[in-house]
């Protein structure tokens, strides 16, 4: 890609091969990662297109451009590429993938093979997907519910859940790979509560990746098999049970959640420390509660279905677990913000990025507890209300900190700094946006908007042009990036060892790292986040 | 590609932590494997609890007997397969070699029952979206016998990759790449597949044909 002039020894694992072969068939966990970069851009860019005319066509009451059937396509296309084409591969697969390894002290992951294969079984994948977005596209929502996708819908649904499933896989092997590695591979020294705790949430992701998707891969087999072979599972005609599929489904949606937040958290704990130059406030407490949101976010999957047939008594036991899961969530925040206490706190585009984390991801946890409550969801749920509370998590939380993540690893991944001022910028118009757009939507949810509906009455006009101004600011500051960092791969400053002046193993090699990683294997005696720094131990453990 | 130790892959320092890896990540995949047969198991026991009348009527039709001969024949193959291991650990090539095959065996006699009976349950009208007409009145009977072909084939296309990967093992041995006792963990670890999906009809066979009948 960019041909670095380089003096030092060790060839970067940019330089280590300049042909198409090296970059899309290397094992190097660091290029696979750059891989998935760039793909899961793409896909973001094709979901950011669908939610762009979708805020569009809400400009006026009326539905001014697009028919009915359109939007439902619309609406699900953006869903099915944001959920599974980047929300779930965005921060473990690009930023886990390039820093596990390193954080840890080891050379690879343990099946680098198969960490290539997910990233081929990943765009294939893919490819099902975009395909069935040419050929006409799907009605039938991200969800699939039976017995529409299964007996009504006219969209191309076959495409779209092959791919699904296939995506499936990517993330299963990607799951298993990390459990394994960061059972197997970690440096002397490195024990469990040395580890970052990137890597521990990480971890608890990766548990979740491997228990939750195969139950997603057996509900879309079965709507697979009752569109292609006629066996319907959750034809009502048949004693089937629709409300079946939707508990099969939020059995992995769910916990698919948490497998798009939990890495978020990952680099929120990386963020503050590096930012507030200050140990973690409660180390074991954020580890544990990792554990304890993979956990716990396997028992709540029923309260997708409060208002859709579901007994009053599973529906208390679901909305009282629902809370429950608010614990070790609200937990993280707190300790986050009291690591900046008595710390020497500094502003730069990662750390805004995080601080827009909290302001958001804070407003999307507590709307959580309103649509968890039994009797106010029957109100809420299929509003606005829920669209909003989800994008304040998905959105406003993982994208933010997906941001977050790329500013403050683009030096260690190219060897460049970004431009710092526009990066600050775009952090503040990523959160101004974010509220702009989604603010409105609460109140919309509130008053009685569905959700999936281009047309509304006019008196919500207001609100939605509000949402839609707030989108186009968001569109400019997710794109921004795409052209400054690009910038920056040419003429932006070059960034050393450590930047930021950051712990953690990864700020102790050159950036952008060598092929293996470490020249030798590192011996780890100290504990994670040893704020204040001091810079001995950094310059002698490189070794240069 | 004979050498004596295992050939240690540059991400590892010692082929005792490549090892350990390896058993991890097939027993990591094991666990995914079974939440992917508990979805299955889960909407075979809704549809248990809240059709019982038409449940007990499908389950009466499935053959027994065959039933029976296929799950011994299966559990003949654990023991086979077990004993492979045993046979890898104390480097008996010929002795594993056997036994082995004795699991592919036992494997295809499997399918081969299993063939037979959905071409069976096809001729009395049991495969609902085609063929003779389906013989039972309730409606509920259908979605059976649609989770009893998901399931079924599902078990099937796992004990058929299991087929593949034993006698790739045995291949391996037979035209010596493979060595023994330095590649037990493979062995083993197709013995830990082998075993899991054979787990699972141990589990798929009593909630298809014993549970309502």
């Amino acid at each position: 890609m960019t041909a670095e002039a380089k003096k030092a020894p060790p060839k970067s694992y940019i330089e280590d091969g300049h042909t198409l072969r090296s970059w899309f068939f290397s094992t190097d966990h660091k290029g696979i990662a750059v891989l998935y970069l760039v793909s899961i851009t793409l896909f973001f860019f094709v979901g950011g297109a669908a939610a762009t005319l979708i805020r569009l066509e809400l400009l006026s009451p009326n539905g001014f451009i697009l028919s009915n059937d359109a939007y439902n396509r619309l609406f699900t296309i953006h869903g099915v590429i944001m959920v599974w084409f980047f929300l779930i591969p965005s921060i473990p697969n690009t930023f886990g993938n390039f820093l596990i390894p390193i954080m840890i002290g080891a050379k690879d992951l343990a099946f680098p093979k198969l960490n290539l294969a997910s990233w081929w079984i990943f765009v294939f994948a893919g490819c099902f997907v975009i395909a069935a977005l040419l050929i006409g596209g799907v009605d039938t929502g991200w969800t699939f519910y039976a017995p529409f996708s299964t007996m009504f819908s006219n969209g191309y649904v076959i495409p779209a859940v092959v791919g699904v499933f296939i995506s499936g896989f990517s993330t299963i092997l990607t799951g298993l790979n990390f459990i394994v590695t960061v059972h197997r591979l970690r440096a002397p020294g490195m024990t469990w509560f040395r580890l970052p705790l990137f890597v521990w949430s990480i971890y608890a992701t990766s548990l979740v990746m491997v228990l939750a998707t195969p139950v997603l891969a057996t509900t879309l087999l079965l709507i697979f098999a009752e569109r292609v072979f006629g066996l319907g599972f959750f034809d009502p005609q048949l004693g089937g049970d629709p409300v079946l599929y939707q508990h099969m489904f939020w059995f992995y949606s769910h916990p698919a959640v948490y497998i798009m937040v939990l890495p978020a958290f990952a680099v929120m704990s990386e963020l503050m420390t590096a930012f507030s130059k200050k140990h973690i406030f409660g180390y074991k407490v954020i580890a544990f509660s990792s554990l304890a949101i993979a956990g716990l976010g396997f028992l709540v999957w029923g309260h997708h279905m409060f208002v859709a047939g579901e007994s009053v008594y599973v529906g208390l036991v679901f909305s009282v677990l629902s809370f429950t899961i608010a614990v070790p969530s609200a937990i993280k925040v707190f300790n986050w913000t009291a690591t900046m206490r008595k710390g020497y706190v500094s502003f730069d585009a990662p750390m805004l990025f995080a601080l827009g984390f909290i302001g958001l991801f804070v407003i999307g946890g507590l709307t959580g507890l309103f649509v968890a409550a039994t009797g106010l969801d029957v109100h809420l749920t299929r509003t606005y209300f829920v669209i909003a509370h989800f994008h304040f998590i998905m959105v406003g939380g993982t994208v933010s900190c997906y941001f977050g993540a790329l500013h403050f690893w683009w030096p260690k991944m190219t060897g460049r700094m970004y431009p710092e001022m526009p990066g600050r910028i775009v952090a503040l118009l990523i959160f101004f946006g974010f509220m702009l757009t989604f603010m409105p939507q609460f109140i919309l949810g509130w008053l009685g908007m569905p959700r999936r509906y281009h047309l509304y009455p006019p008196e919500f006009q207001v609100l939605n042009v509000l949402s839609s101004a707030g989108a186009s600011i968001l569109a400019v500051a997710y794109t921004a990036p795409l052209f400054y960092l690009a910038w920056s791969l040419f003429y932006g400053k070059r960034a050393g060892l450590n930047p930021w002046g950051a712990a953690g193993l990864e700020w102790m090699i050159p950036s952008p790292p060598p092929r293996e990683n470490f020249e030798t294997v590192p011996v780890v005696t100290w504990e994670a986040y040893p704020y204040p720094l001091e810079p001995q131990p950094v310059a002698k453990e490189d070794g240069r | 590609m004979s050498d004596a130790l295992p050939a240690v892959h540059e991400q590892f320092q010692a082929p005792g932590q490549q090892l350990e890896a390896d058993r991890l990540g097939l027993w990591v995949f094991l666990a995914s494997e079974a939440m992917l047969f508990g979805a299955v198991f889960f909407a075979l026991t809704v549809y248990h609890l809240i059709h019982p009348a038409a449940m007990h009527a499908a389950t009466s039709r499935l053959d027994l007997v065959t039933g029976v001969i296929g799950t011994a024949v299966l559990l003949t193959s654990s023991t086979t397969m077990a004993l492979a291991v045993k046979a890898a650990r104390e480097g008996r090539r010929t002795e594993a070699l056997i036994v082995l095959v004795g699991t592919v065996l036992l494997g295809l006699a499997f399918e081969a029952i299993k063939v037979h009976d959905w071409f069976d349950e096809y001729d009395q009208g049991l495969y609902p979206p085609m063929g003779p007409p389906f013989p039972l009145p309730q409606p509920a009977a259908r979605l059976y016998f649609h989770l009893y072909f998901v399931s079924t084939g599902l078990h099937a296309v796992h004990l058929a990759v299991g087929i593949l990967l034993v006698a790739g093992v045995a291949a391996s041995l037979l035209s010596n790449r493979m060595k023994l006792p330095e590649r037990t963990v493979t062995v083993e670890m197709v013995g830990l597949y082998w075993q899991f999906v054979d787990i699972v009809w141990i589990f798929l066979f009593p909630t298809l044909y014993l549970v309502s009948r």
